[in-house]
């Protein structure tokens, strides 16, 4: 298939839209259903749990029971409740199964496809309603209340499928600005949407567009970051597991746009999923004439390439990327010059992450006003966030800004695991910071969390709970950024590793008040003198577990104990009334320190514990107690 | 032209400028410490990485490095607020928690960019303590001595490997705090493709580069009574020695160090400049054979064993046309363990040569194997720098400032005016025209001064009429315009004659071992003048015309490119693998 003029596009859209069908009648199914289409997420983690597997025992059930006339079995992207994988989903009756095992191919087709029995035990109960079992993926709580724009496709399509792609509008965006357009039009409209860098600064990215648009013509490039490091954080994996389309035509617009001609996708080499998804979409849109020389006809050329990341944090940063593709070390390069000045090879370079890309064809079909009718003042439009840590819902939401801190936790991610206390979420990734519990009614959006010491970063969203200890955390955070620097400047290179060090005195009962002044002296320094954001930005764990958990801080130091029970240096492990005297704490002690006789209570000898916590794992009866 | 105020000043500074640039001309030295700019060598060092410049500009959210940080239209700065002093104090703070404090016993020591940074911010404590690296020092080669434990990363010594010289052999490496300038695969540096032109080692502001340091061995040959220890001085060292002492950039200190060096208890006391006349007669002989035998042209010099090892490694391929001359100072240890030791009866095994040498590449090149005498000696024993040599005029007391002039011994002390521009980028090239011109022509050279050869441009032109002939010459200092010179050699697009290169750029009066210029490069070309000054003082300006030289070959060498000399003079050539 070679697609020729932007007309063609158009007509082949009318044509393949019809693929589709089953998938967007979701709502209006009424009577019997004569046809079905049944997806499996073919996301990295469903596919980990067996899901190829799903797939071909139900193409098995489905040929066996001979209905391969009227039901169809496909992969699609992730459907984001990765904590209920894998998924399975059956249109147009937008049934909603989860947890499934490829020995349930069996059931869902006899039971769901040939009997329209639905299979309950594979529904999401409501926990709120225990009995309840919510059948369609819109009532369930993890989802009324996102808002897919990025993440639209994702789900929905069968990501290796060109044809389907092109059924979702895939590439209609692209059409519309070299035959609608001129470049100046679409940074006018970028600018206008209010589309702000997802990737974790923030900046607006019609205003990046425009920097470069404006560099005299010549050789430009655009650049996609694929190089998700957050950990934690898999929504830029996500999108090109399951759209990589959306991001190649994203990139062709901002080449339009700016006047480049090529561009590349920096992706890290863990992501073999996504580089295979995204390799094939390239290859197809060249084959359909989407991509390379004179696109559709219309005199506009791109061309797009691969460069693989090696995995190093640092290279997440924009100067960083361009030197890694360039052949250098990954280190960050002072700015000014910005990219979109000087970036590849010294040429105007626009630089957007996955996510980012991933909203542009939207906002061009649907219009800046649209989407700057979504979110909140100065942060329009919706983000995702990465769902993980203490809370029962752990996955890919994708929210309008604004929406509260509450909202995603309690709401759409069902509270926290095992009804423990809340006790902070911290956002940004190692970049951003932790916010308390008092402020879980703050509107997520870009300038509220600087407000309050963390940043929104690529979306990271990990729950704490009462039994994390904060200044651990704030260690934990530290010890990624230390291992992650690129080493170039003093600040981060030596700063932060004083600041660990700091870190590690107060978690080992060494602390001393002249230890806090120092943290934060030096926190404040860091944050002033590096040289990249990474470096900037790697304090902010520190500073704000030290802003909103100052007592803990404070029992560290000066009551030498850690209210969470975690820092174990400043523990005693006890063992308790509840000891059964099986001696089997004893046994497993590497420090031969408890002592006692059968059928009695235990003792240890806490001179000589070494606080390994051995006793307490082995202990049946869970008698050792950490005070 | 932008307008900004700094410190609330009014100052006007051209496009492009620093705030660094832009305060220099309020008379605000605002400190750095991995910035360096060389602009007559083209090397910039602008990685802003130890962040030691900061100062505050309105309305920027965090501090701005001074060295990389472009002025624009109503700029305020301002250099040393509470928070710039603070935070510049930290930095220094944190670089020391990470360096060795024995600063009484460095080699670097009163000549550390670092300990005239600590001093100058009056940082006497340490708040911030932990970790220290602990790397190996390194002492693979016989040039350069690595101890990493010292290292700033300033990433000088990159910048000038890679894109100056265009060897690339030091490079950052790991990362995080275990960063550390290493080799590729930690080869340790002798087994790299390291040239050893030690120019790493003349810009890097730590003593985490320094020379191979000779001086006790060189204290335990002087102190030995069974040796007679004869020294030569390279044409550089003289330009050069002098700053050590306070005396002026670009004094002539020839006299008072052949003074210094007899006080040091040397036997004699020679000239390699009398080597250099040497070498040009063997040079221009050779260069005549190639022309009339349908050799190999374009010729190029080989009195550089930096430029020597980089095209053994860089382009294997092209072995055969340097020169095969050996360096001046191989050629004076050729002569002084045959004809002098002879001449002077003094038993072989007796003699001990120590050179001084501007260059660091100098020592690895004395223990190039085929560098040895026909009984298997090694042609010179010792190589000590300018810096070495000034270290140990100092600890044994000689005010050398005060001292009388004298000259050098007879017979190997005495020059042209020819050989001491060897020290120079392009002086090679035109002391061989001086010789050359007259050979071919058998006419007198009247005006010998060829001035386009001379300066510290990277790469110098000329074409020459010698008879009917244009030669047309060039000159590169540098490895890099070297390597831009040759890659046009290999692809047949340039047409020379003969070049000359020196891998320094500037030549050897900017060698590895010369005393420290911490980026004033305005010594460099005074050094250059220095030299050239005393090209014009001396009677004889060409080589041919050294009465030592003509009596060398009458009583021992015969014809110029004789079997004897080139037994004696000429060398070989090793293919080496780029890795």
């Amino acid at each position: 298939m070679k697609i020729s003029t932007v007309q063609d596009l158009k007509n082949e859209y009318q044509k393949l839209a019809s693929l589709l069908a089953l998938r967007r009648e979701e709502d209006a199914v009424s009577g019997k259903i004569n046809k079905r289409e049944i997806l499996v997420c073919g996301g990295t983690g469903c596919m980990s749990s067996d899901s190829q597997e799903i797939l071909a025992n139900l193409r098995q059930e489905i040929n066996d029971a001979g209905l391969q006339d009227t039901v169809s079995a496909h992969i699609s992207g992730c459907f984001g409740f990765c904590e209920k994988g894998p998924i399975v989903k059956i249109f147009p009756d937008g049934v909603f199964y989860i947890e499934v095992q490829p020995a349930d191919a069996r059931e869902i087709i006899d039971s769901h496809i040939k009997g329209n029995q639905l299979v309950r035990r594979l529904l999401y109960e409501d926990p709120a309603n225990p009995g309840l079992h919510l059948a369609r993926q819109h009532e369930i709580p993890f989802y009324k209340k996102q808002l897919r724009i990025a993440l639209r496709n994702c789900g929905l399509i069968n990501p290796e499928s060109m044809e389907e792609c092109i059924a979702a509008q895939g590439y209609q965006a692209l059409g519309k600005c070299l035959s609608e357009y001129t470049p100046k039009q679409v940074v006018d409209i970028m600018k206008a949407s209010g589309l702000r860098g997802r990737g974790g600064g923030g900046f607006p990215t019609g205003v990046k567009w425009e920097a470069a648009y404006v560099q005299p013509m010549g050789k430009k490039y655009v650049v996609c970051n694929a190089d998700e490091g957050d950990p934690g954080a898999f929504m830029d994996r996500s999108i090109l597991e399951g759209d990589s389309h959306s991001i190649i035509e994203a990139m062709a617009i901002a080449a339009y746009a700016i006047g480049a001609n090529e561009g590349y996708v920096y992706i890290r080499a863990e992501y073999p999923l996504a580089i295979k998804r995204l390799s094939k979409a390239i290859s197809d849109a060249s084959d359909w004439g989407l991509l390379g020389d004179n696109i559709m006809n219309t005199g506009f050329s791109f061309n797009l390439k691969l460069q693989y990341g090696a995995g190093a944090f640092v290279c997440g940063e924009e100067t960083a990327l361009l030197r890694s593709i360039e052949g250098g070390r990954g280190e960050p390069t002072t700015k000014p010059p910005f990219p979109a000045q000087s970036g590849l090879w010294g040429y105007p370079t626009v630089i957007n992450n996955v996510e980012t890309y991933a909203n542009v064809p939207p906002i061009i079909l649907r219009g800046a006003e649209w989407f700057s009718g979504i979110g909140s003042e100065k942060s329009k439009g919706t983000k995702v966030f990465a769902l993980a840590g203490k809370i029962n819902n752990v996955g890919l939401v994708e929210v309008p800004m604004g929406i509260t801190l509450r909202e995603i936790i309690y709401e759409i991610g069902g509270g926290v695991k095992n009804g423990k206390a809340f006790k902070a979420v911290q956002t940004g990734g190692p970049s951003g910071g932790c916010i308390d519990a008092s402020n879980i009614d703050t509107r997520i959006d870009y300038d509220n969390l600087i407000a309050l010491g963390s940043m929104m970063g690529s979306g990271g969203m990990i729950v704490i709970d009462e039994d994390n200890c904060m200044v651990d955390i704030a260690k934990f955070y530290l010890d990624f950024t230390v291992d992650e620097s690129c080493g170039k400047c003093t600040p981060c290179r030596i700063g932060n590793k004083r600041l660990y060090e700091l870190l590690e005195d107060l978690t080992q009962g060494k602390g001393t008040p002249e230890h806090l002044d120092k943290l934060k002296t030096l926190s404040q320094i860091i944050k002033d003198t590096a040289l990249c954001g990474l470096g900037q930005t790697a304090p902010n764990p520190v500073l704000s577990t030290m802003r909103y958990f100052a007592d803990e801080y404070h029992a560290h130091v000066h009551d030498k104990t850690c209210p969470a029970k975690v820092c174990t240096k400043l523990l005693n492990f006890v063992i308790t009334e509840a000891c059964i005297g099986c001696g089997r704490c004893a046994r497993g002690c590497p420090a031969n320190c408890i002592s006692g006789e059968l059928r009695k209570m235990f003792v240890i000898d806490q001179a000589k514990c070494i606080k390994c916590g051995a006793c307490q794992d082995a202990c049946p009866k869970q008698a050792v107690a950490r005070q | 032209m932008v307008s900004l105020t700094i410190n609330n000043m009014p100052v006007q500074v051209e496009d492009g400028v620093t705030i660094l640039e832009a305060a220099r001309k309020l008379n605000i030295d605002i400190p750095t410490l991995c910035h360096l700019e060389l602009h007559d060598l083209k090397m910039v060092n602008q990685v802003a990485s130890c962040r030691v410049c900061v100062v505050e500009v309105k309305g920027r959210r965090n501090l701005a490095p001074a060295c990389a940080t472009q002025v624009f239209e109503g700029m305020e700065v301002l250099t040393h607020t509470p928070t710039v002093i603070k935070a510049r104090r930290m930095v220094v703070e944190l670089i020391l928690s990470n360096h060795p404090k024995n600063c009484l016993m460095c080699n670097k020591s009163t000549d550390c960019e670092l300990q005239n940074l600590a001093a100058s911010l009056g940082i006497f404590e340490i708040e911030y303590v932990g970790q220290m690296s602990q790397h190996k020092p390194e002492q693979s080669s016989r040039a350069i001595s690595r101890d990493m434990n010292k290292c700033v990363l300033c990433r000088r010594c990159e910048t000038m490997c890679s894109k100056v010289q265009t060897v690339n052999v030091l490079s950052a490496m790991e990362r995080g705090f275990d960063t550390v300038m290493g080799t590729a695969f930690n080869l340790p540096m002798a087994d790299s493709t390291c040239v050893n032109c030690g120019q790493c080692v003349a810009v890097c502001p730590t003593a985490a580069l320094t020379e191979v340091n000779n001086i006790s061995k060189a204290w335990d040959y002087l102190a030995d009574d069974g040796k007679i220890v004869i020294v030569q001085t390279a044409p550089a060292v003289r330009a050069a020695l002098g700053e050590a002492f306070g005396l002026p950039p670009g004094t002539n200190v020839t006299g008072k160090m052949v003074t210094a060096l007899r006080m040091l208890g040397f036997n004699k006391v020679f000239d390699t400049d009398f080597a250099a006349d040497l070498t040009i007669m063997e040079e221009a002989a050779e260069l005549v054979h190639r022309i009339k035998h349908g050799g190999t042209i374009p010729m190029l010099t080989s009195c550089c064993p930096g430029w020597v090892k980089f095209i053994e490694h860089q382009f294997n391929d092209m072995l055969d046309i340097p020169s095969s001359c050996k360096s001046p100072q191989q050629m004076f240890g050729a002569i002084a363990k045959t004809y002098l030791t002879q001449k002077l009866n003094i038993p072989l095994e007796k003699m001990v040569l120590i050179s001084v040498m501007p260059c660091l590449a100098k020592k690895y090149e004395a223990s190039r194997e085929e560098h040895k005498t026909p009984e298997g000696v090694q042609e010179v024993d010792l190589v000590i720098t300018t810096r070495e040599l000034a270290k140990m005029i100092k600890e044994a007391g000689i005010n050398f400032a005060s001292l009388a002039e004298s000259d050098f011994d007879d017979p190997m002390g005495a020059s042209t005016g020819a050989g001491v521009i060897f020290g120079a980028s392009g002086g090679v090239l035109e002391a061989a025209l001086r010789t050359a011109y007259e050979w071919i022509t058998g006419q007198k050279l009247e005006k010998v001064d060829f001035t386009s050869l001379r300066g510290l441009d990277g790469i110098k032109e000329a074409t020459v009429k010698i008879g009917d002939m244009d030669v047309n010459v060039a000159a590169a200092s540098g490895l890099g315009n070297a390597r831009h010179l040759l890659e046009c050699v290999r692809a047949g697009e340039c047409n020379y004659h003969v070049i000359e290169i020196m891998a320094c750029p500037g030549g050897c009066i900017d060698g590895g071992g010369q005393p420290y210029h911490h980026g004033n490069i305005g010594i460099l070309q005074k050094r250059t003048n220095a030299l050239y000054q005393a090209d014009r003082d001396k009677p004889v300006r060409k080589s041919h015309e050294n009465p030592y030289i003509q009596q060398l070959y009458q009583e021992f060498l015969g014809e110029p490119y004789s079997e004897k000399a080139k037994e004696l003079l000429h060398t070989t050539y090793t293919k080496r693998e780029l890795m």
